[in-house]
This record gives structure tokens, C-alpha cells and sequence, in this order.
């Protein structure tokens, strides 16, 4: 799923300072999941800011409402007609909802509450690591199911580098070396002929931004003309 | 001859090849490096010129290597992929052969994490395997990274490293085959200590015929302290530092550890010059340069072969 991490509340109150009527909008998806920015976490922003901005001397009219998703237009239409109250609006979705939010409402401000932070796994409870950093070449075959570009901190395609560490990476003893990883699973897998080649450059894919159009569907408009 | 470089005339010509290394200042002063390349000259075969070593800015490798050339001295190119993504690298490859330089060592380079901007954007758009392929695809075939004709194609005598010490250890010599099969001409091993474990990494590499393909130079770094080999030991990544380094520094008195330093260093470059497969070694006196003259000599190494 997609992770977030909530921004300090200093920041959040400094992007609304200006701001009298703001609505803070949730997302029940991934990020309700890993507690950045569901209900509750709306809740508690909410809360925090009411405090905040009486104790600034500077009271602002807050609402809230948490949708099932923001990076679907089904979901967004409930706020169509409730975002003209407002001033301001404070997306807690992660970085594709919070743009999706506000190419809907084009007039009004839309501020992050949160930073994206990838695509992860949930270890326990509030744990998550990233695992793919949605590269659009996918290497795992060869890889023995360990991200390359992902878990090596170089995104080295030919590892292990030279810092490998007693089984962790140069940058951190808690790191495991992906390389490193990848070649005792491909080993125990007797699948080491995998990395003996030379892996050639990557043909980045996510370099401009990118649409993806499954077989059998076309964008509307092109299917009008 | 592929670079008509003095290193790749010393080893094909059958010399045990020594190289230096420098390290660019952290400042615009060419007399910096001019200085330091006053203990250098004469006493080996080529320096390398470090490129942000441990991610720290310093003078760009190709502008030290210039002040090299103009020093009468033949510097060895170090380029990393974490701070110039394939246009740029080529496009630097061009202009150091333009102007005179005719060896490069391929290196992936440490993790921004390590120096002086750890926030700063790694760039890894290759990584050092790919940019052996690369050099060697611009001087043998003549042709970029793209499979553009290129004009005018640069002699660059080929290098890269090998950590015969890092994890997972079985797996190094299949890497340097790896580095051999992209096209690398010579390579410089990270320093040695665990003489043992190098001993069995070199009886792979000729076990498997790579010693025949490529030249390899056994890297020294003499320790000047028992503070130093310490820091080694526990601080450096894929550094391996056996306990009989730290006996024998902590037996003499702390004056006399650099010498200790030294004698373990010509211990080791006696060793190397008979072992089969080490082609060279390459020093790496870090902040030292001042005492290779004396290495140099008591190694034996002197006078270095005119080709």
C-alpha cells in the first residue's frame, strides 16, 4: 500500500495561518491503514488546529470529513457541494489524492497534512517498510523477489558494491545489503546463474509522468473522436 | 595498445606496475595538489585522482588530473556513478581523453549519506558495471552508450575495483568476472590486511583464468597509527582488519607505530610481488603522500621502468 507520515503540525499550521474556514478531508484507504491520515487521524488534526489557532489568537471554522478514497472522482463528488464554505481545503491523502483533490476544486487552496512516503509493507502495527519505488521495469524475476532499486541504496543493478558490511549496508548496520540478500536466496534457490550477466542500463520509465491505458480501454476523448 | 597509457605500457610490457593515489583539495588551489604530487612523481606509474571520495565535494577528478598532466606525472581518472548520471559521464569521458588522460578507474562511489551534503540526490543512473561497459563501447566500438556514432574515439585504458573482502565473500570473484566480462583492462582491489582471505580470492581468480584478462593491483594502505587501524576495523565498510594488525601496532611504542605501519605494508608488497596473478600493487597512502618516496625505495620499487 501506499504509505504517509504526517507533517509536523508547525508546518500544517503555517500553510492555513491565512486561512478562516478550512476543511480537513481524509482518505479511508491506504492511509487510514497506516494511520496518517484515516478518521481518527482527521479527528485529532482537527482538534489540534482548533486548539492552535485559539491559542494564536487567530480562530478558524474547521469541518472534517473523511472520504473512502481521494484518487477517485466517484468519491471526491460528495465534497461538490460543501467546498464552497470553505477558504481552504487540508488533504490527509497521500500525494495522488491530495493533486486529484485539487484539480477538482481548481479555485480553492489545497495543502498536504502529510508527506508520501512510498510503497510499503506492513511489518506490525504502525511498521511499514518500502519494498518498490514503482520503477515500471520490473526486475524481481532475476532478482529472487528482493527490490534492487528499491532495497540497495545505490539502486545498483550489478551489486553488491564494495560496502557491504557483515550483511548490511554501508549506509546502516540495520540495513540489510539487498545484494547481499539476493544472493543468498537466488543460492538457496540454486538460481545463481541469474546474476552472472551484466545487467545492462535501465530504461527509466519514471522520468516523465507517466499513464497507464490497459488493453482493451481508451481515454474517453479519444474514443469521441 | 588500447590508451598508450604509461600503466598500460608498464603492465603489458611485464612490470610489477605501482600506483599512487591523491586525493583533490577541498578548495580552488592547484598548488594543492601540485605539492603533493611533488612525493608522487617518478615514484609511480599513475595516480589516481580520487573523484568526492567518502561523498565529500572536493576539486572535480578531471580538473586534478589536468594539474597531474601539467606536473609531468600520468594520473589515473577515478569517476563515480552516484554524482553524474550517462550523458554527463560520457560527455566527461570525451573531454578527459581530449585533454590527455588515457586511464580510468569505473567506481559506483560511496553513499551520499557518508559526507559533507547527506540530504543530496544520488544519482546512480548507471551503475560502475555498466560504465566499464560503456568506456569500452566508446573506445572499441565507437559508439555512446545509445548506439550513436561517436568522432574520435577515446583511448582510455580501463579500471575499476574489487573488494575481495566485502560480503558475501564467495561471490566477489564472480563479480570481478563480471567486471572483466564489461571490459574492465585492470583492477584495484580495496586495501588488503587479511592477507589469508586475499591469498584464496587470488587462487579463485586464477583458478578461473580472470588473472590472464585483466591485471590485478593489490591495494596497500599502510596504517600510520593504531588509532587509524582501529577506525578501520570497526568504522570503514567492507573494511577487514584482522586482530594480528591490531597486536602487532599495539606492541610497539606509539612512536613507532608508522613504522610498524610501513613494515607490515612492505611485508605485504614483498608478498605481493611473487604471488601469481598480482600484476601490481596500487598505494593508497591517504594523507601520506609525503612518506611514498620512502615506500617506494624500501619497497624496492625504485626506479620505476621507463616504456
Amino acid at each position: 500500500m501506499i504509505v504517509a507520515k504526517r507533517k509536523p503540525f508547525d508546518e500544517i499550521m503555517q500553510l492555513v495561518k491565512g486561512h478562516k474556514k478550512v476543511l480537513v478531508v481524509g482518505c479511508g484507504t491506504c492511509v487510514a491503514v497506516c494511520l496518517a491520515g484515516g478518521e481518527k487521524e482527521v479527528a485529532v488534526l482537527t482538534t489540534e488546529l482548533d486548539m492552535g489557532r485559539k491559542l494564536a489568537n487567530n480562530p478558524v471554522a474547521l469541518g472534517s470529513i473523511t472520504l473512502e478514497r481521494q484518487c477517485d472522482r466517484e468519491y471526491l463528488a460528495q465534497l461538490d457541494g460543501m467546498v464552497k464554505d470553505y477558504d481552504a481545503l487540508i488533504s490527509m491523502a497521500c500525494g495522488v489524492g491530495i493533486q486529484f483533490l485539487a484539480e477538482r476544486f481548481p479555485d480553492t487552496p489545497v495543502f498536504p497534512a502529510v508527506d508520501t512516503c512510498g510503497l510499503a509493507v506492513n511489518q506490525d502495527v504502525g511498521w511499514y517498510e518500502e519494498r518498490c519505488r514503482s520503477c515500471g521495469r520490473c526486475v524481481l524475476g532475476l532478482t529472487g523477489g528482493i527490490c534492487p532499486v528499491t532495497m540497495c541504496a545505490k539502486g545498483l543493478y550489478n551489486g553488491p558494491c564494495g560496502g557491504t558490511n557483515k550483511g548490511s549496508c554501508e549506509i546502516n548496520a540495520d540495513q540489510p545489503c539487498a545484494w547481499n540478500a539476493i544472493y543468498e536466496r537466488l543460492k538457496a534457490q540454486g538460481r545463481l546463474d541469474c546474476i552472472l550477466e551484466v545487467q545492462p542500463p535501465q530504461e527509466w520509465k519514471d522520468t516523465t509522468p507517466r499513464t497507464l491505458i490497459q488493453p482493451g480501454y481508451t481515454k474517453p476523448e479519444k474514443a469521441k473522436a | 595498445m588500447k590508451s598508450g597509457s604509461n600503466l598500460e605500457k608498464v603492465l603489458t610490457a611485464g612490470h610489477f606496475a605501482f600506483t599512487g593515489e591523491l586525493g583533490p583539495p577541498r578548495g580552488a588551489h592547484a598548488e594543492e595538489v601540485r605539492k603533493k604530487a611533488v612525493f608522487l612523481k617518478g615514484r609511480v606509474d599513475s595516480v589516481n585522482i580520487t573523484d568526492n571520495q567518502t561523498a565529500m565535494v572536493r576539486m572535480a577528478s578531471w580538473a586534478a588530473s589536468l594539474i597531474l598532466i601539467q606536473e609531468g606525472l600520468e594520473p589515473n581518472y577515478q569517476m563515480v556513478c552516484r554524482d553524474r548520471n550517462r550523458l554527463a559521464m560520457q560527455a566527461d569521458i570525451l573531454g578527459a581523453c581530449a585533454l590527455g588522460i588515457r586511464n580510468m578507474l569505473c567506481l559506483s562511489g560511496d553513499h551520499c549519506q557518508f559526507g559533507d551534503h547527506p540530504t543530496a540526490k544520488g544519482v546512480f543512473d548507471i551503475d560502475s558495471m555498466q560504465l566499464i561497459a560503456t568506456v569500452k563501447k566508446m573506445r572499441d566500438e565507437g559508439k555512446f552508450l545509445s548506439g550513436a556514432d561517436l568522432d574520435g574515439k577515446p583511448q582510455i585504458f580501463i579500471g575499476a575495483a574489487a573488494n575481495p573482502f566485502a560480503d558475501p565473500f564467495e561471490w566477489r570473484v564472480h563479480r570481478l568476472a563480471k567486471k572483466i566480462s564489461a571490459g574492465v583492462d585492470f583492477i584495484q582491489t580495496q586495501c588488503i590486511y587479511n592477507m589469508a582471505k586475499f591469498r584464496e580470492f587470488i587462487r579463485q581468480a586464477n583458478d578461473m583464468g580472470l588473472t590472464e584478462k585483466a591485471y590485478i593491483l593489490a591495494g596497500v594502505t599502510p596504517m600510520k597509527s593504531l588509532g587509524m587501524a582501529k577506525y578501520m576495523k570497526a568504522k570503514v565498510p567492507g573494511m577487514d582488519v584482522p586482530d594480528e594488525i591490531i597486536s602487532r601496532l599495539q606492541g610497539v611504542a606509539r612512536d613507532k607505530q608508522a613504522e610498524e605501519g610501513i613494515k607490515i605494508a612492505l611485508e605485504q608488497i614483498a608478498e605481493f610481488k611473487e604471488m601469481k596473478g598480482v600484476a601490481g600493487v596500487h598505494l593508497m597512502a591517504i594523507e601520506w603522500e609525503h612518506r611514498v618516496p620512502e615506500i617506494a625505495e624500501r619497497a624496492g620499487m625504485l626506479p620505476r621502468p621507463q616504456v
